[in-house]
């Protein structure tokens, strides 16, 4: 992934190359009075006639002080949102239709910033606070529709702070993907024997404990003998055997007749059952083997060849 | 309200804690409006608020359509009652002040909210048709910073709690920041001479106190009451003597018996016609409005600037009545000779009813009898004033149907006013032509600023005699009682000639203070009120900015606005550095260095990366920047950078040399 921003010649106006990091500057902000603003603005005129009219210097007065406030706010606004850093997270992951989170997080530098929004759009920001020097972590929820990569769209980061009369915004193209799962197909039953292995007492299942092994990654956490963690004598996997357990081999042949998308849901659902079961799975694809394992990481790596096969859609 | 649709839903109106600001922020701004409106109203208004007040710190509902309905009508009803009107300067202020309490029975929305804030701002504008006073100045500011306040507020709706004190800084700040660009455009923004439109009929209507245009018996005493200021001199010379200071002001000629009044036909002017003698006396005047068309000069002026005419009775008039606080440069000479007597004003000045006031009139008659010349027949009725046990005095019995018999054959007592008309009565029956001129004697001299104050209890009322061979001569007969005849309480002051007894030192102390605050209202007055056209064009030609044209003007306006908000930004970015800590600094002096150089940090690299890969790519910077580098992560990431260590480095930094990029 890029740490850095390559610099593109043809950008859209005001919105940039993703980067893990932006930071915001003269050249991002752009700010504008809000409804409010050109409200006031016209109470002003209203002032200003008034004052010439009755020529009465205080009203002047009051009205170019206000007008001065109206300009200064236009800095204070700015400034609430100057040197801010918004930094991508970790990449998400998520089943297509549910909201994927993409995390980040904002760094204040010096000075305490108010009443930030940060959002998609207008319609759906959130409102936070940034104590001086002080770090947020954000999440941002993002609506999936179809599986494969996810960019985290371009991000509005807004303030309307001190006065409310002006908004102040940039446009910040965070570099983060989520990857997004199919989205599994209805419950259903698992496979009897999807495929070659499928074994009795020699096999690993989850339902008689066994013997104790060290533990290799791709091991499904649950299996960790915690007490033995306990006692240092490292990470020992519990094995379990009997009749149930098993091997399941999910294969994209053993489907045929169903079109791509429908038999990657149930690949999916079978993926997802048979870590909940704890049983050991592995993932068949055309020009793609994935080796039998559990465990969480197991799991993300079948997910992840279903959301990418055919490179995504 | 809503006259447009409305594309999204409003915004919804923040926590208690800001809709409480904003209702403390309108408490403090109406609360001194309503002094000016009849005591209902202004109850009216202040229990309005004070209701919202406790609604929503006991979390009372908005009250329904039907509340608000009765109290709107009720509102307006109020106006209409006291004002019999909804238009004009007073019903206006009083139906936009009833309005924004209104409007707080249904605040629903952000939009409501900020709508309100911008109604108190323009109530505060309301407030000056009424009062301009150095305490208006500071109403100003202190509504400015209540009602920006309640905008923080309402601009942080995720606040957990209410931070008054932050966004009472902020609104300070900010204030502070836009005060210059007010006093700029203050300055410079083109004047205009008068009004766009026409005005109501009671724009300038302000419960003045000042002299009215006829003399009733009672009328001047009750001025005497009136510590209000008259108007302000500055005299470019040594102010002249006491009792020499007599401010002429309207001339009256014609007299029913009770009442007296100006000529109508007087008001052509005239060139002037006067030996003078002495010194010239040069003074200016800052004259307060008084809704009259004249002005006030020393007895007697014979230069004035333009817009000023002489009648043929020496009264210096406006073309319109004196609205707004008016300066004028006057010269007069206190020692003159006026010899033109036209025959209508002799005719005028010996006129007198024959039905009333018979006695007076058959005493002047006698001094005739008796073959007394007119200066003789002058100096009998002062004999009289001051030989008979006259009286001066603030509370006179009321007068009857033949005033100035009563008053100088039976109560003999009186105040100037009675004196001049009785003088006047006598004299015209003596056949000695008589006018009647009111103004202001005297004034009291502000050691502060040297300037003279005249008071509207300095009124006074006084005779001018026509003298063959000397013309029209001042004759004050007030002047003539005798100090133990003044009545304990009354004006002294025109008595004791100037001469003050000794104080002590709690009125010493408040005759300072009201000097102090006096002159610093002339100063307002002189530069803050009386800033106008006139003013702004000497101010600028001072400044060598009248040659422009009104374009160059506005562009240097734009200009200095421009070059004060960019110091305003640089402050900003100064104190968001000096927050950020020498650490940030240095490293931001640094990366600026690097870009200079060719070699720019990389946003999200840290000083192990970027020393390696300077190490790699740009060899040539590595040996100088890499032990900075490499101090700079020591100091950053490890325990307790000691701040000589940190300064070292700065140090360092600062005296790094790097190649320029090509």
């Amino acid at each position: 992934m890029a740490t850095q921003a390559a610099p593109q010649p043809a950008r859209r106006w005001g919105h940039t190359t993703p980067a893990r990091e932006v930071r915001l500057g003269l050249r991002r902000i752009y700010i504008l009075p809000t409804r409010h603003g050109i409200h006031f603005a016209l109470v002003l005129l209203a002032m200003l006639f008034g004052a010439i009219n009755y020529v009465n210097s205080l009203a002047f007065a009051l009205t170019f002080l206000l007008g001065g406030l109206l300009l200064v706010s236009i800095l204070h606004t700015y400034r609430n949102l100057r040197g801010l850093t918004l930094r991508a997270g970790r990449h998400p992951s998520a089943f297509a239709g549910d909201p994927v989170h993409f995390h980040l997080s904002i760094d204040g530098g010096p000075g305490e910033r108010l009443a930030l929004r940060l959002g998609l759009d207008p319609s759906s920001q959130q409102l936070f606070d940034l104590p001086a020097a002080g770090v947020i972590e954000l999440v941002q929820p993002v609506p999936s529709q179809h599986r494969g990569w996810l960019a985290l769209p371009e991000l509005t980061i807004e303030t309307r702070y001190p006065l409310g009369l002006f908004r102040a915004w940039a446009y910040a193209q965070l570099d983060s993907q989520a990857l997004i799962y199919p989205r599994p197909a209805p419950r259903g039953p698992l496979p009897e024997g999807g495929g070659e292995g499928q074994s009795g007492s020699a096999g690993r299942g989850s339902d008689d404990f066994v013997a104790l092994r060290p533990f290799h990654s791709g091991d499904s956490l649950r299996h960790v003998h915690w007490k033995a963690e306990a006692r240092e004598q490292g990470l020992q996997v519990k094995l379990f055997g009997g009749n149930r357990s098993r091997q399941l081999w999910l294969d994209w042949e053993g489907l045929p007749g169903l079109a791509v998308e429908p038999r990657l849901a149930l690949l999916t659902r079978w993926v997802v059952e048979a870590e909940q079961q704890g049983l050991r799975y592995g993932l068949l694809l055309p020009g793609q083997r994935i080796p039998l394992g559990s465990g969480d990481g197991h799991r993300h790596r079948c997910l992840s060849a279903l959301a990418l096969y055919g490179g995504g859609r | 309200m809503v006259w447009w649709r409305r594309s999204k839903p409003p915004e919804p109106l923040p926590g208690r804690g800001a809709r409480l600001t904003l209702l403390g922020a309108l408490l403090l701004v109406v609360a001194p409006q309503t002094l000016d409106m009849p005591l209902p109203l202004g109850l009216y208004a202040m229990a309005l608020i004070l209701w919202r007040y406790q609604g929503e710190r006991r979390g009372w509902a908005l009250p329904g359509r039907a509340v608000r309905l009765g109290a709107t009508l009720a509102g307006i009803a109020a106006v209409v009652g006291s004002y019999h009107s909804l238009f004009g300067r007073e019903a206006g202020t009083a139906l936009l002040t009833l309005m924004l309490c209104l409007k707080l029975l249904e605040l629903r929305s952000l939009r409501d909210a900020m709508l309100v804030i911008f109604l108190g701002y323009f109530l505060v504008v309301a407030g000056f048709l009424y009062s301009q006073s150095p305490l208006a100045g500071g109403y100003l500011l202190f509504a400015a910073l209540a009602l920006t306040t309640a905008l923080g507020a309402l601009s942080h709706p995720n606040a957990a709690r209410l931070r008054l004190g932050l966004y009472l800084r902020q609104a300070g700040l900010m204030l502070l920041q836009a005060l210059p660009i007010m006093v700029l455009l203050f300055i410079l923004f083109p004047r205009l001479g008068g009004p766009l439109w026409g005005l109501p009929n009671d724009a300038f209507k302000q419960g003045r106190t000042g002299l009215t245009d006829s003399l009733r018996l009672g009328q001047i005493s009750d001025l005497v009451d009136s510590e209000a200021v008259a108007f302000r001199v500055d005299f470019d010379g040594p102010v002249p003597a006491r009792n020499q200071l007599y401010w002429r002001g309207p001339v009256l000629w014609v007299t029913n018996g009770r009442e007296w009044h100006p000529d109508e036909h007087t008001e052509g002017s005239i060139d002037i016609l006067l030996d003078t003698e002495g010194p010239p006396v040069d003074y200016q005047v800052t004259l307060e409005p008084h809704g009259k068309r004249w002005i006030f000069a020393l007895d007697l002026p014979t230069e004035w600037p333009v817009p000023y005419a002489m009648s043929e009775d020496r009264q210096l008039l406006a073309r319109f009545p004196i609205q707004r606080a008016v300066q004028y440069r006057i010269r007069s000479y206190t020692h003159y000779r006026d010899t033109d007597l036209p025959d209508w004003q002799r005719r005028y000045a010996t006129n007198l009813p024959r039905t009333l006031n018979r006695q007076a009139t058959a005493l002047g008659h006698r001094w005739v009898a008796e073959g007394l010349d007119p200066q003789q027949r002058v100096a009998r009725a002062l004999a009289l004033f001051r030989e008979q046990p006259y009286y001066y005095t603030r509370r006179p019995p009321i007068a009857g149907a033949n005033p100035v018999d009563e008053f100088l054959f039976d109560s003999r007592r009186g105040f100037c006013e009675h004196y001049a008309s009785a003088f006047a009565w006598l004299m015209r029956a003596a056949e000695v032509p008589t006018r009647i001129v009111i103004g202001y004697q005297g004034g009291e001299l502000n050691p502060v600023n040297g300037a003279l104050t005249v008071r509207q209890s300095d009124a006074h009322a006084w005779a001018e005699v026509y003298l063959q061979g000397r013309g029209w001569v001042r004759v004050d007969p007030t002047s003539v009682i005798p100090p133990e005849r003044v009545e304990e309480g009354a004006d002294q002051a025109r008595f004791d000639d100037g001469e003050r007894p000794e104080m002590g030192w709690a009125s010493a102390l408040l005759r300072g203070l009201r000097n102090q605050w006096d002159a610093l209202d002339y100063r307002w007055q002189l530069w803050v009120i009386g800033y106008n056209q006139e003013r702004q064009r000497a101010l600028l030609r001072a400044l060598g900015l009248d040659g422009l044209e009104l374009r160059d003007l506005g562009l240097f306006l734009v200009g200095s606005v421009a070059l004060l908000l960019a110091t305003v930004a640089a402050w900003l970015g100064w104190r968001d550095r000096r927050r950020a800590g020498p650490l940030e600094r240095i490293r931001r002096r640094l990366d600026q260095k690097l870009a200079r150089a060719g070699a720019p940090r990389h946003p999200a690299e840290g000083p192990q990366a970027l020393a390696t890969r300077l190490a790699l790519e740009h060899p040539r910077l590595a040996p100088a920047v890499g032990p900075l580098l490499a101090q700079y992560a020591r100091l950053h990431y490890g325990p307790g950078a000691s701040p000589e260590a940190v300064k070292a480095l700065a140090r360092a930094v600062a005296t790094l040399h790097l190649p320029r990029a090509h």
